[in-house]
């Protein structure tokens, strides 16, 4: 919102977040071609995204300064909706040991 | 207060509710927007990963020269639009408007040189010989599956970069307020996170070795 009291400081005070969302895209980069994670790269990946989109969501996005309430109601639910989609996953490994070889 | 006055009151006093967050409607409904299209991309890439699992012969043709390079350099582009958007957004609330319309100018050249290299990257795949249903590698659903992961998301940059031009040129005119700058800057910020997604999961779980 437009705000008569609001002065404009630059953007510095998002530099430290920037820097840091930038070392973790490279450390998904250094997971990718490290090879010491061998299958459990994907969890690295997620972790590392996840920590990513909390960040974002929090100082980019201004998650942080709106009420908590704000938040409780709306990101909670969004997350169990994307869990709900796991359930997919026993029926993609049923489909990979049932193929006929 | 006359009575009839105060039977108007009566009537509209829920239309005249306090917002329960203490935020514009706008931005509520951006972020109700930014959550759906959350699933969205969450259902698109899930299902992405039901066919990797399944597929015992999934490909993995990304090299570190072109592909990884050039998404490394996608990303820092699209995480340094997000921190010019930024500027955008805080400049609009101080009613700054020549320093709102550079910030804006600035995050949408970054937003059309994201979509160029995407463009370029998609040119590099079909030159290799992906399409939808086809590749010289592997299952034939890593084409569909690659395209329209990173098909929806460049349809998103370019649905930004358009929605700031639009929102500059009514901002500038005095048509739109800030308020319309940030929601911009959410939408904006919501599809830079969604890349902090496809990267990992589309891209480096693929890598060539």
């Amino acid at each position: 919102m437009e705000n008569s009291q609001f002065v404009y400081k630059g953007i510095g005070r998002y530099i430290p977040v920037y820097v840091v969302l930038l070392l973790l895209s490279g450390v998904q980069v250094f997971i990718a071609y490290a090879g010491v994670l061998g299958s459990g790269r994907l969890l690295w990946f997620l972790i590392v995204a996840i920590i990513s989109a909390a960040l974002a969501i929090m100082y980019f996005m201004h998650m942080k300064q709106e009420r908590s309430s704000f938040f409780w109601s709306l990101i909670p639910a969004t997350v169990f909706v994307l869990l709900m989609m796991n359930m997919i996953w026993s029926d993609s490994f049923r489909l990979l040991h049932m193929r006929p070889h | 207060m006359s009575e009839s006055n105060l039977n108007m009151a009566a009537e509209h006093s829920a239309a005249m509710e306090p917002s329960p967050y203490a935020i514009p409607s706008r931005k509520l409904a951006m972020w109700l927007f930014i959550l759906s299209d959350a699933c969205t991309f969450g259902a698109l890439l899930f299902a992405y990963g039901y066919l990797r699992t399944a597929s015992p012969d999934w490909p993995t043709p990304f090299k570190f020269n072109p592909s990884i390079l050039n998404v490394i350099i996608m990303t820092v582009v699209l995480i340094t639009s997000s921190l010019t958007m930024l500027g955008a957004v805080d400049a609009s609330k101080a009613s700054d408007k020549s320093k709102t319309m550079r910030w804006l100018g600035l995050t949408m050249v970054l937003g059309a040189i994201f979509a160029m290299l995407h463009l370029r990257e998609w040119a590099g795949m079909i030159h290799e010989g992906v399409r939808l249903f086809q590749n010289p590698w592997g299952s034939s659903l890593f084409g569909a599956s690659f395209f329209s992961i990173t098909g929806l998301h460049l349809m998103h940059v370019v649905s930004g970069v358009v929605a700031m031009a639009v929102v500059g040129r009514g901002y500038s005119r005095g048509s739109l307020t800030a308020g319309h700058v940030e929601s911009t800057g959410l939408y904006w910020h919501f599809v830079d996170l969604v890349w902090m997604f496809v990267v990992p999961l589309v891209y480096l779980m693929n890598v060539s070795r």
